[in-house]
């Protein structure tokens, strides 16, 4: 898969405070997370992306174009929804979709038809001819996303999207994100310091601290991956059961009484530990698949650098 | 993407010429500014000096019209270029008032709402932006200014003959010239007022200030220190500088010498320019 965004050493200054320092990688996900503590260098990062900041050294690359060069053909393809409420006031939330695909070059006929469509695609159908002033937080949220997908972009940048909502809008903006995704037709870039967000939406993930990166993921594969460790517990004799197990090719370590740790081999039918553990009249009191939360990597990520 | 389906779906339709977007701001501002009955109200009042003119020339050419009133043509004041130079004038006080309504709500109402970043996270620049929102100042000066000026210079050219205008051919130039001077003045007056603060009404009223401070303190300066230089300060002499000469009227350039009008005005619209695109960004480096 040929990468969404690729960093070259890319590093931002402001005055003599360095915000962005030589990060390099690339990323190709449909859905990328971009996580980090405050203050890390996230809505920097997409910030200089879009252009709105100089990079002081190095360069980034958004679908082979580099940002430094391609500026304007790289906010053509890409949409953007900021952290901060942002909206024209005296303006009905049609009419500020519309401007908005206009100002993204579609033809004022299109523009107004793909400003009703995205309105009820995120859940303003009702409310597109109320004034942007009268909305609440939420709705505001979903007028700024409709506004980021009107003129149809290939990669959408969504800065903290779920920021100040309640969790019923919360779930709804974390649908909508996950219903773009599946739709195939854009990548996402989804900043956020909420893990949960990232975790329900994202198929990889880049780490930010102190304007480097710390890690980067594919959540998919480590969900993968997490999948062959497993932790049990037993209960009565298990004498001969771990030599068993490890007959069929897992590797088991004991951990205490009753206890075990195992990777499992490829293409293991997790059956067979229930098999083994009945002939053997063993009661098997939990089992589970170690899960590596996002909060895992995260934490992981953070305790690695410092 | 059809309504019911409400899934998503991308655009590959045609786009835009880049060139032309930013005519797409005047036409929402447009929308928004002409919801206030008193901007109407203003700028059909702007038209009331135009029109008094227009039956003016007309009635200066009808001699039959005259006669019924007992008029003597040569007792009417002459059409010629002190007769267009008093229209720009009155004009130029009137779209002087028109910037301070309209001005204020050019930028910072983006600037209030951190609208900026919609803008340009766009294919759309700083330039545009700045082009966009200056032409709906343009497009409203120039309504009340050179174009009904303009129509009086034909109409009179139409009334009086070939021969006037071959003679007097210049005066529609210093009449779109000097407009184009004072537009620009006042626009970029504004948008840099507009930037720079948020709170409309106080906008508006620094616009008005803007010329009173500039001629004031102009006063003092030529006062305290006995120099004519001074007068550079006050925009608006700077401007009817200009225009004095543009009409070659006697006078012109008394005060102030007419090149350093032009140069001080000149200072006048880069200050407000680097104004502007010290306000007019994505985003706000705070120190």
């Amino acid at each position: 898969m040929s990468p969404v965004i690729e960093l070259e050493g890319l590093s931002v200054r402001f005055g003599n405070r360095t915000i962005l320092n030589n990060l390099r990688g690339s990323v190709s996900g449909g859905a990328i997370g971009l996580l980090g503590p405050n203050g890390a260098g996230k809505s920097t990062l997409i910030q200089t992306l879009l252009g709105f900041c100089q990079a002081s050294a190095g360069t980034a690359r958004i679908y082979g174009r580099d940002i430094r060069a391609a500026r304007r053909e790289i906010r053509a393809i890409a949409g953007y929804m900021p952290e901060n409420e942002s909206f024209i006031a005296n303006m009905s939330a049609v009419s500020f979709v519309r401007m908005m695909g206009e100002l993204s070059g579609l033809p004022r006929d299109a523009a107004l038809e793909r400003a009703h469509e995205v309105l009820f695609y995120v859940g303003l159908g009702e409310a597109r001819y109320r004034l942007l002033g009268t909305y609440s937080l939420g709705m505001k949220q979903l007028a700024k996303l409709a506004q980021a997908i009107v003129h149809g972009p290939k990669l959408v940048i969504l800065d903290e999207p779920t920021n100040g909502l309640d969790p019923p809008a919360r779930q709804r903006m974390i649908r909508l994100i996950r219903e773009m995704k599946d739709a195939g037709e854009m990548h996402l870039l989804l900043c956020s310091h909420l893990l949960r967000d990232v975790e329900e939406t994202c198929d990889e993930v880049l780490i930010l601290k102190d304007g480097r990166i710390v890690h980067c993921a594919n959540l998919e594969q480590e969900r993968r991956a997490n999948k062959r460790f497993v932790e049990i517990e037993t209960f009565g004799n298990d004498a001969g059961f771990a030599e068993a197990l490890a007959a069929m090719g897992c590797e088991c370590s004991a951990s205490g009484a009753g206890r075990l740790k195992m990777v499992l081999p490829v293409g293991f039918d997790t059956r067979e530990i229930y098999r083994l553990a009945a002939e053997r009249d063993l009661q098997l009191r939990r089992l589970n698949y170690r899960r590596d939360s996002l909060e895992d990597i995260f934490l992981k990520a953070m305790e690695t650098v410092s | 993407m059809a309504v019911y389906k409400r899934t998503y779906k991308g655009y590959s339709g045609a786009l835009t010429a880049a060139w032309s977007r930013f005519l797409i701001l005047p036409r929402y501002s447009f929308g928004r500014l002409f919801q206030s009955k008193f901007l109407v109200l203003f700028l059909m009042a702007c038209f009331f000096y135009p029109a008094g003119c227009a039956v003016f020339i007309y009635l200066s050419h009808n001699l039959s019209f005259l006669r019924v009133l007992n008029v003597q043509a040569a007792n009417l004041l002459e059409i010629n270029a002190n007769f267009f130079y008093i229209y720009c004038t009155v004009q130029a006080t009137m779209a002087y008032l028109l910037t301070a309504l309209v001005g204020p709500g050019l930028v910072s109402p983006d600037l209030v709402n951190n609208a900026l970043p919609l803008y340009f996270c766009r294919p759309f620049s700083r330039s545009e932006y700045v082009a966009g929102k200056m032409s709906v100042l343009i497009y409203l000066l120039s309504l009340i200014t050179w174009i009904p000026g303009l129509i009086l210079f034909l109409m009179q050219s139409s009334l009086a003959g070939r021969s006037w205008i071959f003679a007097n051919w210049w005066i529609a130039e210093a009449i779109v010239v000097g407009s184009l001077v004072w537009i620009g003045v006042l626009s970029l007056i504004a948008m840099a007022m507009s930037a720079w603060v948020k709170w409309r009404i106080a906008a508006g009223a620094l616009i008005l200030g803007v010329i009173f401070v500039g001629a004031g303190f102009g006063r003092a300066l030529n006062a305290v220190m006995r120099i004519r230089g001074g007068a550079m300060l006050d925009l608006a002499q700077d401007s009817f500088t200009i225009w004095s000469a543009l009409f070659r009227l006697p006078g012109a350039g008394q005060d102030i010498d007419t090149l350093d009008a032009v140069n001080a005005i000149a200072a006048a619209c880069l200050i407000c320019l680097w104004l502007l695109f010290k306000k007019v960004r994505p985003f706000e480096v705070v120190k």
